[in-house]
């Protein structure tokens, strides 16, 4: 099946989302839709999904124009779409979430034929390697075999062509390479895949085809064979990019934060992190590696008071804060950029400029007792959006309007305008585009180059290995090891899947 | 098939049979203009299709309109006058129920003599009176909302208020007045205030939702009341009913204008409690770590926030301010205790705060729509054959209009490209 997208405009108020794109894909082709967050990538899929409707253009298939009002209408043109966000019943089996809205039915009272979708769901599994068991609960799965029953939801909808939407963020380097092998046999069986991404590297290894977009409009269309990383950054931002992080060799100090025996339980009370003893100096960075999921989440909640550990002390630079309220961790210096900006990090009804005293509110020149002061709140937002480049509409737009390379220089801003021993930073990039990376990157370089202790939880090896003075690699909840920056990524996988033999496992 | 694309509206085509849609997109285009400076249209259109509605209700209920309606292809000037008699007369009555008749007022402002004076704002009066406290249950409704927390409960912390104001009012009669009544508002508040607390605290130390809490609640408050009500403390000597003595004048809220006129101090106080949560909310750091924790728990713990303190002390605020609307009923209005004191007013008190959307400027108007309501339903009632319940029935309509935006979007083809309203239906799972 060939899916062409042509001239096809989409405008919300005065931005416009999609600037006259032509796009088409060929039937048994993966074709990587590239551009960074707020590029038009996900509109121009929503519009091809029947989600959003474009102002102007026309949706072809096979040559002939079609009308896709619906999702439903565009699963009928048979195509599926694997959104970022799954769209699964957590308590339900997977065959039950296969079947949901298309159930096959037996007998003149409609029981669910369970047999029937059992026994499709384990046909389509075997033939394109998905190895999904049709019994198993999802919530029980981990995240990249969840993300094959939604393609499967969508290949037993007969979906000729899959959109793919960053299907690899949430994956681990295994789980991409499982990913990219079930891409691989679709491809062989004739159908097509529109692959959204920002991530280079991904996209030179599985594309055939490759279409960049920036501000809405396609700026350039290629192969693997005919470019490289740094050809595809500079077209996705419109610029040349600095990929290596320009820092200087760390002038690493007294210890800030020492960490001996930690171990944390976690919301179930299984153990998260156990026995973990660690130590970041003033003007160095610590960057903790692992796969999702291996303890760091808790670590760094029990680091910052979030969750009394089980176990163990913690101390900032002397002080003992181990089961201190979030308060007195910062009031002993720490900054906290979280994992989920959305959530912990910022209040997103809230304005910019309420988000940037999030944790300051109380004190001069913002609060003075119980009173609090708007005016010296604006005030200060109007500073931090110039010196860190905020771009939103003004203090007052909500945080919620912003984009999410935009959020989290809120969150830095507000957590570099007080004095900091130690900034702990979890996932700082998560999600954003390349300048935006680019940008936090040297925020965090600079506040070391300040003295201040950084400890960077990060599951992307480039981040860790870009950043990091010293690596610690951390594997079912424990610190497997150390490495440097300039050990092989190869003995840093090792690590990270909790092999500790070898010379990386030698002390730091 | 034609490509899938949102054409912009054609312009009208000629021909008179056109004219009602396009009226109607002119009317839309109009409104969406408007709509984009905020939730107020969506309001006022709200009121405005649930008066259209009570118009409806008012011409199938009544036997006079229905019956000429059922004449309608023999006769239909008869039922069309009809009902536009009865629906103009009724919300007349109303407003002039409300605010006063204009004539009244006309000839009280040229003869400025204080019978006539008296009389012309008689209805502005009655709708201060009612308003005052549907504006204190309101303000402590949209306060715990604003920290994230479903106040039911007004009416349990109202009836604390009222019972302990009205107890230290008749128990202890000879003090001064300088000294009683505050003594009697403070332990209204404070009275309220440990009713609200109670929720609070169990919802911060041991999670119990405080929405079923505060349900329970106004049961026990109301039966507690019916209790109370059988004590030799609470009753005149001798008496054989369930009527509490009455609250002496030293510890009254004073008239404010002239005795002819019910209208008393509890406005102001309302008015200044409005205030005084406008100023907590925006003003103060308190108010601040109330709304993030209204916004976000995770990013108020993240922040170090204490999310239980803030849960215990917003709920003992509402409780206060919920405890000086019985305060200003007790003292101010029904100087007795009875069985059903206040009625429903903490549930109502819940739909001001909907209305005005949990913010004290829009709590105001809204309290003050419905103490019009209020006032104007009573002289509704009296003066045609619509009963006061239509206006209940209005009240509830609105709180239908409000709860579903879309709808009225769709009735009146507005636009949004807003983020929705904040609505009390969100973040039931606490």
């Amino acid at each position: 099946m060939q899916v062409e997208l042509r001239g096809i405009t989409k405008r919300f108020g005065s931005l416009v989302a999609s600037r006259a794109v032509d796009l088409t894909v060929e039937p048994g082709e993966i074709h990587a839709l590239l551009g960074e967050n707020g590029a038009g990538k996900t509109t121009l899929m929503n519009i091809l999904y029947g989600l959003y409707h474009a102002d102007q253009g026309t949706i072809l298939i096979d040559g002939h124009p079609v009308h896709l009002g619906s999702p439903r209408a565009a699963l009928d043109a048979h195509i599926g779409m694997v959104h970022q966000h799954f769209m699964l019943v957590p308590v339900f089996t997977v065959a039950e979430n296969v079947v949901l809205g298309h159930e096959p039915v037996r007998g003149p009272l409609g029981f669910l034929d369970r047999r029937r979708a059992h026994e499709e769901i384990r046909r389509l599994s075997q033939a394109f390697g998905l190895d999904v068991d049709p019994e198993a609960v999802v919530e029980s799965l981990p995240v990249g075999v969840q993300q094959r029953v939604e393609i499967v939801k969508a290949l037993v909808r007969q979906a000729q062509l899959l959109i793919l939407d960053e299907p690899t963020a949430v994956l681990t380097p295994q789980e991409i390479g499982e990913l990219f092998r079930v891409m691989r046999s679709l491809k062989a069986d004739g159908r097509s895949i529109l692959f959204i991404t920002h991530k280079l590297g991904e996209v030179l290894e599985i594309a055939d085809r490759i279409t960049v977009l920036r501000h809405g409009a396609v700026v350039g269309r290629t192969t693997p064979d005919r470019t490289s990383e740094a050809e595809l950054a500079s077209m996705m931002v419109g610029r040349a990019v600095e990929f290596r992080v320009a820092k200087a060799a760390a002038q690493a100090g007294r210890v800030v934060l020492d960490v001996e025996g930690l171990t944390v339980a976690d919301a179930r009370g299984a153990l998260a992190v156990v026995d973990v003893a660690l130590q970041v100096r003033a003007g160095e960075i610590l960057a903790v590696a692992g796969v999702q999921g291996n303890g760091q989440t808790e670590l760094v909640r029990a680091l910052f008071g979030l969750v009394p550990p089980v176990a163990g002390r913690v101390r900032v630079d002397g002080t003992d804060v181990t089961g201190a309220t979030p308060r007195r961790v910062a009031a002993a210096g720490v900054g906290y950029v979280p994992e989920d900006r959305q959530r912990e990090g910022l209040v997103l009804p809230f304005s910019v400029a309420e988000n940037l005293v999030l944790d300051l509110y109380d004190r001069a020149p913002f609060g003075r007792g119980l009173r609090f002061d708007p005016r010296a709140v604006t005030a200060n937002a109007r500073a931090r959006l110039e010196e860190f480049d905020i771009r939103a509409a003004g203090p007052a737009a909500p945080a919620a309007t912003l984009s999410g390379g935009n959020q989290q220089k809120v969150v830095l801003a507000r957590e570099f305008s007080r004095p900091l021993k130690l900034l702990i930073a979890t996932q700082p990039t998560r999600g954003l585009d390349v300048g935006s990376t680019e940008i936090v990157h040297r925020r965090l370089v600079e506040e070391r180059d300040r003295g201040t202790a950084i400890l960077l939880v990060s599951t992307e090896l480039d981040e860790v290995l870009g950043l990091g003075d010293r690596i610690a690699v951390m594997s079912r909840g424990r610190i497997t090891g150390y490495a440097q920056p300039s050990t092989p990524r190869e003995e840093i996988g090792l690590m990270m899947a909790g092999v500790t033999s070898g010379p990386a496992a030698a002390a730091p | 098939m034609a490509p899938d694309v949102e054409q912009p509206p054609a312009p009208p085509e000629g021909g008179g049979a056109r004219w009602l849609p396009d009226a109607r997109r002119r009317l839309g285009r109009g409104l969406q203009v408007v709509a984009r400076s905020g939730t107020a249209v969506t309001t006022t259109l709200a009121i405005f299709s649930a008066l259209v509605v009570g118009a409806v209700i008012m011409i199938v209920t009544t036997p006079q309109t229905l019956s000429a309606w059922s004449a309608f292809p023999s006769n239909p000037g008869a039922a069309l006058g009809s009902s536009w008699t009865l629906v103009t007369s009724a919300y007349t009555a109303l407003f002039v129920g409300a605010v006063g008749s204009p004539a009244a007022w006309l000839h009280a402002i040229t003869s400025l003599s204080p019978p006539a004076l008296t009389a012309a704002a008689y209805p502005l009066s009655e709708t201060l009176v009612a308003t005052a406290p549907l504006l204190l249950g309101g303000l402590s409704v949209s306060l715990a909302f604003r920290t994230g927390l479903f106040n039911i409960g007004a009416q349990s912390q109202l009836l604390a208020g009222a019972i302990v104001a009205g107890w230290v009012g008749f128990s202890l009669p000879g003090l001064p007045w300088p000294v009683h009544l505050p003594l009697a508002i403070l332990a209204g508040a404070g009275a309220g205030a440990v009713a609200g607390w109670v929720p609070g605290v169990l919802r911060a130390r041991t999670g119990a939702h405080e929405v079923i809490v505060t349900i329970m609640l106004n049961y026990v408050a109301a039966n507690l009341l019916i209790y109370l009500l059988s004590l030799p403390a609470f009753l005149p000597r001798g008496a054989a009913n369930a009527i509490s003595r009455t609250t002496p004048a030293s510890a009254r809220l004073p008239h404010l204008a002239g005795p002819g006129l019910r209208v008393n101090a509890g406005i102001l106080l309302a008015l200044a409690a409005a205030y005084g949560v406008w100023w907590l909310l925006q003003r103060s750091t308190l108010g601040f770590r109330f709304r993030m924790v209204g916004a976000s728990h995770d990013a108020a713990s993240a922040a170090g926030v204490d999310i239980r303190r803030m849960i215990t002390g917003s709920m003992v605020i509402a409780g206060a301010l919920a405890g000086l609307a019985g305060v200003v009923e007790i003292l101010g209005v029904s100087p007795q205790l009875v069985p059903g004191f206040a009625q429903n007013l903490g549930f109502t008190a819940i739909t001001v705060a909907l209305l005005g959307q949990a913010r004290p400027g829009g709590v105001v108007l809204a309290a003050l729509l419905f103490g019009a309501f209020q006032a104007g339903g009573l002289q509704m009632q009296a003066s045609t054959t619509i009963p006061l319940e239509l206006v209940q029935v209005i009240e509830a309509v609105i709180v239908f209009f409000i709860a579903a935006p879309a709808l009225v979007r769709a009735i009146y083809r507005i636009r949004t490209s807003g983020t929705g309203f904040r609505l009390f239906s969100q973040g039931w799972g606490g």
